[in-house]
């Protein structure tokens, strides 16, 4: 069994984004996946600081400190962006006009509940930004991570230890092992990667997979 | 006449008392009104509450406010940056409180302050640590969080162009959180990189239109060293 690397992961889950849909992508890992878009499809990037048509990073001497996405990172804008206003880019997620939004996740539970934002450490200092309205507003609210932590524990998990960041609001996960869509009789594995079985997967993760066999063809 | 154009920051921000509500705009360093929260520093204000996306970065800017310990609270949604030291300690000394906000229901409450709404209910945080001890209610098939508005005394915001009457506009994400702070607040000091005479503006760029606007100081932009 081969895990995926973080491109791979991305390019994985960027495979899945139609053409003509508006996007999120989360700080941190999901960023990687604006690399990897389908070149023939038109996506359009949307920051919560108010800019749709996000393009590619500038090149060398080319930043504009006035242009940046939500990671403050220095962006261009595509011919046919736009900017906004805070309210206004909140009101596009929340108003349920965002097709997909890509977040990373501490925890991810069998109800599609998100933790992502807090460790619940007492003296963590808590950060949220745009996490809880990107998974309250989004249409597809589709995560991306590590199967498993550091110490080989699975992060899809029964219930959430960590606090949450939004409730039943997970579609699909995008891990180095699987992807996996959260419906409501649970969650249905759709791929798996390369050399690992199904039981292997299901001893992995601990909570309960379900898996229909490709047929072959 | 209208004139709201005011020679130096320092003039424009000579009157906040201790204990005011300052809202700063800005979303890391694009849109930040540096120069004047550098004469809000000078002015010595002390006991402050200021609504702010982060909470600084660094030892400039808002940072520097909350090392000079002006700042009593903070109302933000993401105060933890790499470079957020000033904010980490005096927020693990216990000198500064936090009201943590999810960025679009702190933009939302910004809004609302502006335009007269006395309350709304978001979806967002339901079911989480942040709406614990929150009005909710259900309406069709979707739970929601009450919130309330965040009016301020003061906004700092920085834009682009303005005329003398305070209309404004605004360059690229530095727009942020600069027109929503400006209906917010009582008082809004707006620091652009030109002034221009009445009438250059395109009525149809305008962002912020004066009425929202109280002062207007011109900060010339650092020129870069070739």
């Amino acid at each position: 069994m081969k895990k995926l690397d973080r491109k791979q992961i991305a390019a994985r889950l960027a495979r899945d984004i139609p053409d003509g849909a508006y996007v999120n992508l989360g700080i941190g890992l999901p960023t990687l996946v604006a690399e990897h878009l389908p070149k023939d499809r038109e996506i359009v990037l949307h920051s919560e600081n108010g800019v749709l048509g996000i393009g590619p990073r500038p090149a060398k001497g080319m930043e504009d400190g006035d242009l940046v996405n939500a990671g403050k990172q220095p962006v261009t804008l595509l011919a046919g962006g736009a900017f906004f206003h805070h309210a206004d880019s909140f009101g596009m997620i929340r108003g349920r006009h965002l097709d997909y939004c890509v977040l990373g996740a501490f925890q991810v539970s069998v109800a599609g509940d998100l933790a992502n934002w807090h460790t619940g450490a007492p003296d963590a200092i808590p950060a949220v930004g745009g996490a809880m309205d990107l998974a309250a507003g989004a249409k597809h609210v589709l995560v991306m991570m590590e199967h498993l932590t550091k110490d080989g524990k699975s992060k899809i998990v029964e219930r959430c230890t960590y606090p949450l960041t939004g409730a039943r609001c997970v579609n699909r996960i995008y891990t180095d092992l699987a992807v996996i869509d959260v419906k409501a009789d649970g969650l249905h594995v759709v791929e798996i990667v390369g050399g690992l079985s199904f039981e292997e997967l299901q001893r992995l993760t601990g909570v309960a997979l379900k898996y229909r066999e490709p047929v072959a063809q | 006449m209208i004139d709201k154009f005011i020679a130096t920051a320092q003039a424009a921000l000579a009157d906040v008392p201790d204990g005011a509500t300052v809202m700063i705009g800005g979303f890391g360093g694009a849109g930040m009104p540096s120069e004047l929260i550098d004469a809000l520093i000078a002015r010595g204000a002390k006991q402050l509450t200021v609504v702010s996306n982060n909470a600084g970065s660094a030892d400039a800017g808002l940072a520097a406010l909350i090392a000079a310990k002006c700042v009593r609270k903070i109302i933000c949604s993401f105060p933890r940056q790499t470079d957020s030291w000033h904010f980490d300690k005096a927020y693990r000394a216990g000198e500064l409180e936090l009201e943590l906000v999810p960025q679009g229901t702190l933009a939302e409450r910004i809004r609302a302050a502006g335009a007269g709404i006395g309350a709304f209910y978001t979806p967002t945080a339901f079911g989480t640590k942040l709406a614990e001890g929150k009005e909710t209610r259900r309406i069709g098939e979707r739970d929601y969080v009450l919130e309330y508005p965040i009016h301020a005394d003061y906004a700092l915001i920085k834009a682009d162009r303005a005329d003398r009457w305070g209309n404004l506009t605004y360059r690229m994400t530095a727009r942020n959180f600069g027109p929503i702070m400006a209906a917010a607040a009582q008082c809004t000091v707006a620091q652009v990189r030109e002034t221009v005479p009445l009438g250059a503006l395109d009525p149809e760029a305008v962002v912020t239109p004066g009425i929202f606007v109280q002062r207007v100081v011109r900060i010339a932009p650092l020129r870069k060293a070739a």
